[in-house]
């Protein structure tokens, strides 16, 4: 038993960490997703990780590094299409009961995957020139395209593919929520130690001290949670599966929006401009709470 | 990194589930929670029981007589005596896990030799002297004065919450020793034989009705000099050596019983957010017993990582929950103390104070971790 990262795996996080701070500042994060950003993160390896040879812990550990940097785009849909769907891939789970869909970087996709019950579909971004795309969305790094009807596309997968990427998608959202968290701490952290009010810098305030405390362990926490969702997703005899990336996606989606929240409060009226960078992180943490199942339905689905 | 035991762990784990199965049955019925002299029978014999099979000091080192166990044996000692519903530690607690361990560290030969063997079998019942009615967060301020009179201490003072007391034989105590030194540098820590002349026990009795710490008045009780573990007014730094002594494994048996009552509440969670919040608090243990698996892991290696220090805070904040969601299920049914799901509520209010409370800890975890500016008072 060895639960916590290899010498390989600190080397990868930090290779990833110190791709992201060179290749993915924030001045770049700001421009969104493009096929640059993409082609980057495929000669990473971000994309075939699992292909060549990585494990889901590792591929977990990446993505936690790239949610701590905030990159944009459909990075777990490609990551998961990988292999079977080629190019910059999307995707979205069917609404039921045709109600409209919102799809994100339609632009930028080769091919949107569809899940629904019975399995995945592929759908051509050509078939989807009915979408509208939304003049002002939630969040300005997650370019979306609202459509009445979704059209059917070709089948690719049976229910057990969906299912499947259902699971891995969940982990992968909460790898990057954890690394989005954990961003928020180390960003609120820094700002109660610069900002001076009274004298002394706000962190030294008991009240803004437990408050970034109290982030701090929503995030070892959650990023706790997804390392050891990750373990059972590599080796499923040492825990329930379903249950251990259900909980990796309650506590990293509760953490993300709680330390995005936290950190705003930390940041006091530079927390509410379009400048500082803290509302990304909130914005963001929303449209993934979204994705692969709210933190509430996979509470419910745990409690089952 | 994973999550995966090795057949060693697993070998332990049958061997060990095996000497449950065997032993368990032959233990004497359970002792009323007020019978004090029957209370310490029962745990002292089942210290015994845990000697003789091999199983006592899992953590000490084998010179000492322990174990020296590695840590995912621990654990998995810990889980599988719970889960078998096996007496915990009671009264052997402060002796095999905080004294003993002290003693081990920074005690001389002859205090080793006096005390060791005897916390392991179970001849010896310690209890924890430190806090007192002024100096409980600000444990550094404590003002019982330690007089120097030719090869004894003079003591007096009071302590108060000190859990087994009135059947402690032992008291690991903290005196003031140099009045005008800065506050942690002025303590000392001794070894208190519970029955000199000039000590007086009161049970305080405690919200769930039962008397589990008690007040100690001290007035001018000699204790020899030669009770002095470690250096005299070094006594601050001999406490928190032992801290690092747990290997993170302080909660395991608390962790696997809270998971346990969880499970339990499942049937009960017929309102969608009823069911949400169980959901959320089996996440939350579910996470927390794999940071205490990374705690353990990485304490092998003489690491010390944040989560170590940030365990207690989440664990009391998980706990409370559960607590709260048991109450509110059991509806009326909670009026009644009997039911374990309530005495457990009441028992787990005391987590989030006892042995530094919350605010304490997050006091250490935004300084210590995070790096923001320390309080003055402090110092
Ligand atoms: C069940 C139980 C068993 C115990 N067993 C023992 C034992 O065996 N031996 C022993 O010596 N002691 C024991 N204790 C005592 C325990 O360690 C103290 O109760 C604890 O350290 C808190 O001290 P206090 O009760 O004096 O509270 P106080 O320190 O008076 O705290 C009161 C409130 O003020 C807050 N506060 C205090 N200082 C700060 C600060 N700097 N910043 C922010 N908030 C602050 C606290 O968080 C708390 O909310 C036990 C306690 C309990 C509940």
């Amino acid at each position: 038993m060895n639960f916590d990262l290899s010498d390989d795996q600190v080397a990868l996080r930090d290779g990833i960490r110190k791709l992201c701070e060179g290749r993915f500042d924030m001045a770049r994060v700001r421009r969104g997703f493009d096929r640059s950003v993409f082609a980057e993160l495929a000669e990473t390896g971000v994309f075939s990780a699992r292909a060549d040879g990585f494990a889901w812990a590792d591929v977990s550990i990446m993505f936690q590094e790239l949610g701590r940097a905030l990159v944009p785009g459909p990075l777990t849909w490609s990551h998961l299409a990988h292999g079977r769907v080629d190019g910059v891939v999307g995707g979205v789970e069917r609404p039921r009961g045709g109600e409209p869909a919102y799809l994100e970087q339609i632009d930028v996709l080769d091919a949107l995957v569809v899940l629904d019950r019975d399995g995945v579909e592929v759908v051509a971004p050509s078939a989807l020139a009915d979408s509208i795309e939304l003049d002002w969305p939630l969040d300005p790094l997650t370019p979306v395209r609202r459509i009445t009807a979704l059209p059917a596309g070709e089948r690719v997968g049976d229910a057990g593919l969906a299912r499947t990427w259902r699971r891995g998608g969940a982990l992968l959202t909460a790898a990057y929520q954890a690394g989005m968290a954990q961003a928020c701490v180390e960003r609120a952290t820094a700002y109660g130690l610069e900002r001076h009010q009274f004298g002394r810098p706000v962190g030294s305030f008991q009240a803004v001290k437990h408050l970034l405390a109290d982030m701090a362990v929503q995030a070892e926490v959650a990023r706790t949670a997804v390392d050891a969702a990750a373990c059972v997703l590599d080796d499923p005899e040492t825990g329930d599966v379903d249950r251990a990336v259900s909980g990796a996606k309650v506590l990293a989606g509760d953490a993300a929006l709680a330390n995005a929240k936290g950190s705003l409060q930390v940041h006091g009226g530079m927390g509410f401009t379009w400048e500082v960078d803290v509302h990304l992180y909130l914005k963001r943490s929303w449209v993934l709470n979204a994705t692969f199942g709210s933190p509430t339905a996979h509470a419910e689905a745990l409690a089952r | 990194m994973d999550l995966r035991l090795s057949e060693s762990d697993e070998a332990f784990r049958a061997e060990l589930r095996d000497w449950l199965a065997r032993t368990l049955p032959e233990l004497p019925t359970e002792p009323a929670r007020d019978d004090w002299p029957a209370r310490v029978r029962y745990d002292t014999d089942w210290q015994r029981r845990l000697f003789d099979a091999g199983y006592a000091g899992m953590s000490w080192p084998k010179e000492y007589g322990g174990r020296d166990a590695p840590p995912s044996e621990q654990l998995v000692f810990l889980e599988e005596t719970t889960r078998a519903k096996a007496p915990y530690v009671g009264v052997n607690f402060v002796g095999t896990l905080h004294a003993g361990p002290t003693l081990i560290a920074e005690g001389s030969d002859p205090q080793r030799a006096q005390h060791l063997p005897r916390i392991l079998r179970g001849d010896e019942v310690w209890c924890q002297c430190f806090s007192e009615p002024g100096a409980g967060s600000d444990l550094a301020g404590l003002r019982t004065r330690a007089v120097r009179d030719g090869n004894d201490y003079v003591v007096t003072g009071q302590k108060i919450w000190c859990s087994f007391g009135h059947v402690g034989e032992y008291g690991e105590l903290l005196v003031r020793t140099d009045p005008d030194a800065p506050k942690h540098r002025g303590i000392s820590w001794l070894i208190l034989e519970m029955d000199r002349p000039g000590i007086e026990v009161r049970p305080i009795e405690t919200l769930l009705g039962s008397s589990e710490f008690c007040e100690v008045f001290l007035d001018e009780v000699r204790v020899p000099v030669e009770n002095r573990v470690g250096a005299e007014n070094d006594g601050w730094r001999v406490t928190n050596v032992t801290l690092s002594f747990e290997r993170g494994t302080a909660f395991v048996s608390e962790m696997v019983d809270a998971r346990q009552l969880a499970e339990e509440l499942r049937p009960l969670t017929a309102e969608p957010a009823d069911r949400r919040e169980l959901g959320r608090v089996l996440a939350a243990l579910d996470a927390l017993w794999a940071l205490t698996v990374r705690n353990v892991t990485q304490a092998s290696r003489g690491v010390v990582g944040p989560g170590a220090l940030m365990f207690k805070l989440a664990y009391s904040e998980a706990r409370d929950r559960l607590g709260e969601l048991s109450m509110r299920l059991l509806g009326r049914g909670a009026f009644d103390v009997h039911d374990e799901r309530v005495e457990e509520r009441l028992r787990t209010l005391s987590i989030p104070i006892a042995a530094g409370t919350s605010q304490i800890q997050r006091n250490i975890i935004g300084e210590r971790l995070l790096g923001l500016p320390r309080e003055k008072s402090w110092e």
